[in-house]
């Protein structure tokens, strides 16, 4: 029970699930209670296609500094990019 | 001591007449055996929960965990499920009454029933046994945990629910509720207030808060999982629904 924000959001691209590759279209951000991740509260992303259904998902579970440093490397990531490539 | 049991998925009718499945766990002696509804936390139908279920027929009820995000999610795996469902805002109130109404009677018609039936539920599903019991007939609830029994989520939380203390008065059977003091939701304060106001409304309960322990202490595969609090826990479930449900 005990979840807090969650951030959802449209995106574009493709993700590889259980199944394999499929389209994204919609991406949820959220602190709560892990299902795998050996932790109390995760930063937990779920990458989605809810036309596909809801097994059409590529979920993450990050430890609070692990997901800041992610989102500070696609941040660095994009910022280096040659000018026009972005 | 014949001790076999069996565990099974099924189909029953939950809420609106709808088939949804359920993990069913009996033992196979002749009874009569009280009945347990098992309410699944909100990760879900998931393994750990069919574990509970299970342990419950070997202590001699009958039990039955309704798969709440069936509708949301069907044949999807648990974790996916319960992400569906959590998008969707969680299990809506009426919807979860009507399916722990469904599985308690289709518990109750089983021949081996003694005709008495509890109910039980993990975090989200804490919350949810004490809805149960003000909206149904049953002969005794416990509840682990259960946020927003007293007190507004945060802004920003997914799930619809809102606090429903003032149906305190309506609880239909005795309750045992389980918590741990470090926990926030439900934070001590807010059992303290759930427990005014069922000694208010004279209602039979009885509380336990363990120290050192926080939510979802119940949970094995989780470093929440607090063993003294969780086997004396257990210990209380026994006691509790002997005293109610049994034989």
């Amino acid at each position: 029970m005990c979840t807090y924000l969650t951030e959802k959001l449209d995106v574009e691209g493709s993700g590889k699930g259980a199944a394999g590759w499929f389209t994204l279209s919609q991406a949820t951000v959220y602190l709560d209670h892990p299902q795998h991740a050996p932790a109390e509260h995760t930063l937990n992303i779920d990458f989605l296609n809810p036309q596909q259904g809801p097994s059409a998902r590529v979920a993450v579970e990050l430890t609070a500094q692990s997901a800041r440093a992610l989102a500070a490397a696609i941040e660095s990531a994009l910022a280096s990019a040659p000018p026009g490539l972005v | 001591m014949y001790d076999a049991m069996m565990a099974e998925t099924i189909r029953f009718t939950g809420h609106g007449g709808d088939p949804i499945e359920g993990y069913l766990a009996r033992p196979l002696g002749p009874g009569p055996y009280g009945s347990v509804v098992v309410i699944h936390h909100m990760p879900g139908y998931d393994a750990e929960t069919k574990e509970i279920t299970r342990t419950f027929a070997v202590h001699g009820y009958l039990a039955l965990c309704p798969n709440l995000y069936y509708r949301d999610a069907p044949g999807a795996s648990p974790d996916d499920a319960a992400a569906a469902a959590r998008a969707q805002g969680g299990v809506p109130d009426p919807r979860l009454v009507g399916d722990v109404g469904g599985a308690a009677a289709y518990l109750r018609a089983m021949p081996v029933s003694n005709g008495k039936a509890g109910v039980i539920g993990y975090c989200s599903g804490g919350r949810q046994s004490f809805l149960a019991a003000a909206s149904l007939p049953l002969d005794a609830a416990v509840d682990c945990y259960g946020a927003f029994i007293v007190g507004t989520p945060p802004e920003g939380l997914p799930l619809k629910v809102g606090p429903i203390v003032h149906l305190a008065q309506d609880l239909s059977c005795p309750l045992l509720g389980l918590f741990g003091n470090d926990d926030q939701h439900p934070s001590p304060d807010q059992v303290a207030e759930l427990d005014k106001a069922l000694t208010e409304a004279g209602k039979d309960h009885e509380f336990h808060s363990y120290d050192g322990a926080g939510h979802a202490f119940f949970a094995v595969n989780r470093p929440a999982y607090r063993p003294e609090a969780a086997m004396d826990g257990w210990q209380k479930i026994w006691d509790f629904y002997g005293r109610h449900l049994a034989g």
